[in-house]
């Protein structure tokens, strides 16, 4: 049976070192769907993109996840990545001595090895990477090197989308993508985001700032504040963000939640 | 209790003996040598830990074992060694095969290469080229502190003679490849010398290979002049059995605008110490000294390496790499000394290890001896685990974590291996290092080089 939901996150609490940093966080993201979360710094954005990736930084003390009917808390890194998640990493790892052709190739082998697929042959892979390496505007040099080894920042940040672009996930996280990003090179990441995405690709853009959304534009923005979403919306709560920056949803979500603690007592 | 006093003993005896097993036949620059070098033994004896260069290479389990034999093998032994031999696929090389250390035929055993170049015995080339081996035998080994090369000196019968006359070029790679073969325990002692005249070039690969199980320990010395202008280039791969002890000392004398690089990839072994040493002895001189390491088990693996630059305007670099699991331990001895008059010196050294285990244990020196005042040097040491982000980022794109360690030690790996010059065999040597990492290559028989 088909289930609606791609994603559906319900009241995730994270803790790092014994300290809460998701709070009860509640998300339902739909194939096709595109999702912004924005907030200000240490609301938990990176704790979110770490738990739905399996990185042991953040340990997950309640709620669940489930990714296409199956839960994803149970699964290893590298199953999340088979299933078809993929996160764009804020600070991509460089990785001497590993090439990016090997890696490219030992990833896309193991994905296909998960769905029961025969590895790529040595012919079918080169013309892959040709195909990508364009529709990403990627220069060859870069993918002839060892893994972000010497790359700029915005040579990292193209890099990860050229990785997604050889995975086709079913799920992408941006984490931070556009941070540190000239126009020129904003623009060039976002259109690979466009070109890449099939109808049935879903979107989680974490970011600050609203640039990112005049080129991949959201179904749905919500704001993350102290661990949980405090709000939803269309666009327009961007551009609202944009112009008047968090400090008013601050004040009500601080007063929302002394509310709810004195109802409580 | 200190096994020393025994060995000695045993050595002595030997040495006693040496009208019927050490003199006969040897050359005889090689007598020339002799007593002074057992004396020089005798007041230094076998390194022990109070000995900084041995600080963290224990040598009391090789050494204190009973050998039955230490001399060269007899002619009839290398039957064997005749009818072995190495194919590399896409490598094209000389191939020459040698029996625990000693060149086929010992005395008539000296060939010339097409491209002018020549290889045999020590023997051998002793009666053709007199006052040429004369002239370098035994002028590079000098150390005031390591027991084992006047050990060597005063011991020695016989060994590898590589020269390449003014100006020839080496039309290909020469490949030796030294079975390890005994039906007894042996302890040898071989002694090589490479002559690469001004303006000839030489490119040496050097394969051990371990066929039988026999205890083994060689104490090996190869003293190498690099004339002006010259190009010597040599890459050894060991691969031997965890019974089996190999000491190597290789002396690199370098005149002016010489290049010289040296590169040990060590894949097995009990007891692993390779001592190498670089001296710039010209003007625009280059060296490079690279070592790669892979030990489990409770393997040793040490490297000391010293990089004398006696001539301004030189640059050297040394980097050595060592990956430890189980109760492997692994040393790294690494110096670089800058003569009063070396001035424009640059000069290089880093050394990184990664530790799989908890048990595994690695000792690292790097050191700094300058006397000149305008130089660039460096120096670094790591030694730690796998990186944990990078760890995580391969396996965020679906690679599990098995093969992502291996990926990581594998990069790790290659930044030594990609300094070797010859295409084809880097490629050889990546695969093999591949292999071992994998656990797949546990002995010689399965080498990926697959000499059949």
């Amino acid at each position: 049976m088909q289930t609606e939901f791609l994603l559906q996150i319900k009241d995730l609490k994270a803790s790092i070192d014994n300290k809460e940093i998701l709070k009860g966080l509640n998300l339902e993201v739909k194939p096709g769907e595109i999702h912004a979360i924005m907030g200000p710094n240490g609301s938990g954005k990176s704790t979110l993109a770490n738990v739905l990736t399996g990185r042991e930084i953040a340990t997950v003390t309640a709620g669940t996840i489930t990714f296409d009917g199956k839960n994803l808390l149970d699964m290893s890194p590298e199953e999340r990545a088979c299933e078809g998640i993929f996160l764009s990493f804020q600070y991509p790892i460089e990785i001497p001595g590993v090439s990016m052709v090997n890696f490219m190739k030992t990833a896309i082998n193991e994905q296909r090895k998960h769905r029961g697929l025969e590895p790529l042959s040595a012919s079918d892979f080169l013309r892959l990477m040709r195909e990508k390496k364009e529709l990403v505007e990627i220069d060859s040099a870069l993918t002839n090197r060892s893994v972000n080894e010497g790359f700029s920042g915005g040579e990292k940040k193209k890099n990860e989308i050229f990785q997604m672009a050889m995975l086709e996930p079913r799920l992408a996280l941006l984490d931070e993508t556009d941070s540190g990003l000239d126009i020129d090179a904003l623009r060039i990441v976002a259109n690979g985001v466009n070109k890449i995405r099939r109808p049935d690709t879903s979107v989680i853009v974490i970011t600050h700032y609203q640039r990112l959304l005049d080129y991949i534009v959201p179904d749905f923005v919500h704001v993350l504040y102290d661990g949980r979403i405090v709000r939803s919306g269309g666009p327009e709560l961007a551009l609202t963000l944009e112009e008047r920056g968090y400090d008013w949803i601050k004040k009500e979500a601080d007063v929302t939640e002394e509310t709810w603690t004195t109802d409580r007592k | 209790m200190d096994y020393r006093p025994e060995v000695i003993e045993r050595l002595t005896e030997l040495w006693e003996g040496r009208e019927a097993g050490i003199l006969k036949g040897s050359p005889e620059v090689f007598n020339r040598y002799r007593s002074g070098a057992f004396s020089e033994f005798l007041s230094l004896g076998i390194p022990d830990r109070k000995n900084e260069a041995y600080k963290y290479t224990n040598l009391e389990k090789s050494f204190s074992y009973k050998y039955e034999k230490y001399f060269s093998p007899k002619p009839d032994d290398f039957r064997e060694a005749e009818r072995f031999h190495c194919e590399v696929e896409d490598l094209d090389v000389w191939n020459m095969v040698l029996l625990n250390g000693f060149f086929p035929r010992g005395d008539e055993g000296l060939a010339m290469l097409p491209g002018g170049i020549w290889v045999g015995s020590m023997r051998a080339a002793a009666k053709q080229f007199p006052s040429l081996v004369e002239k370098h035998y035994n002028k590079y080994a000098q150390n005031e502190k390591d027991g084992l090369v006047p050990l060597n000196t005063a011991l020695a019968t016989d060994g590898l003679f590589l020269y390449a006359p003014k100006n020839t070029v080496n039309t290909k790679p020469i490949q030796i490849v030294n079975l390890l073969q005994s039906a007894q325990d042996i302890f040898s002692q071989d002694r090589n010398l490479v002559v690469v005249e001004d303006g000839a070039q030489m490119s040496l690969l050097v394969c051990d290979h371990a066929i039988s199980p026999q205890h083994y320990l060689t104490n090996t010395v190869t003293e190498v002049y690099v004339g002006r202008n010259a190009r010597f280039e040599i890459i050894r791969v060991q691969n031997q059995h965890n019974d089996s002890g190999k000491i190597t000392h290789t002396f690199i004398h370098q005149e002016r605008d010489s290049f010289a690089s040296s590169n040990n990839v060590t894949l097995h072994g009990g007891l692993v110490r390779n001592a190498t040493w670089h001296r710039l002895n010209g003007e625009n001189a280059e060296t490079h000294s690279y070592g790669l390491f892979l030990a489990d088990k409770h393997q040793h693996i040490a490297n000391f390496v010293k990089v004398d630059h006696a001539a301004p305007n030189c640059n050297s670099t040394q980097l050595f790499k060592g990956v430890l699991d189980d109760n492997a331990t692994g040393a790294f001895n690494g110096r670089i000394m800058v003569h009063k008059d070396a001035q424009k010196t640059n000069a290089y050294q880093s050394n990184n290890n990664i530790i799989l285990s908890d048990s595994a244990r690695m000792d690292t020196k790097p050191q700094l001896e300058i006397y000149a005042d305008d130089v660039k040097c460096s120096h670094g040491a790591t030694v730690g685990q796998l990186d944990e982000n990078a760890l995580f980022y391969l396996r965020s794109r679906g690679i599990d974590e098995r093969e992502a360690k291996l990926m990581l030690m594998f990069g790790f790996a290659h930044d030594v291996i990609k300094n070797i010059p010859i295409e084809a065999l880097r490629d050889r040597i990546d695969n093999l290092v591949l292999q071992r990492l994998r656990g797949e290559l546990s002995r010689c028989a399965s080498c990926a080089i697959q000499c059949n």
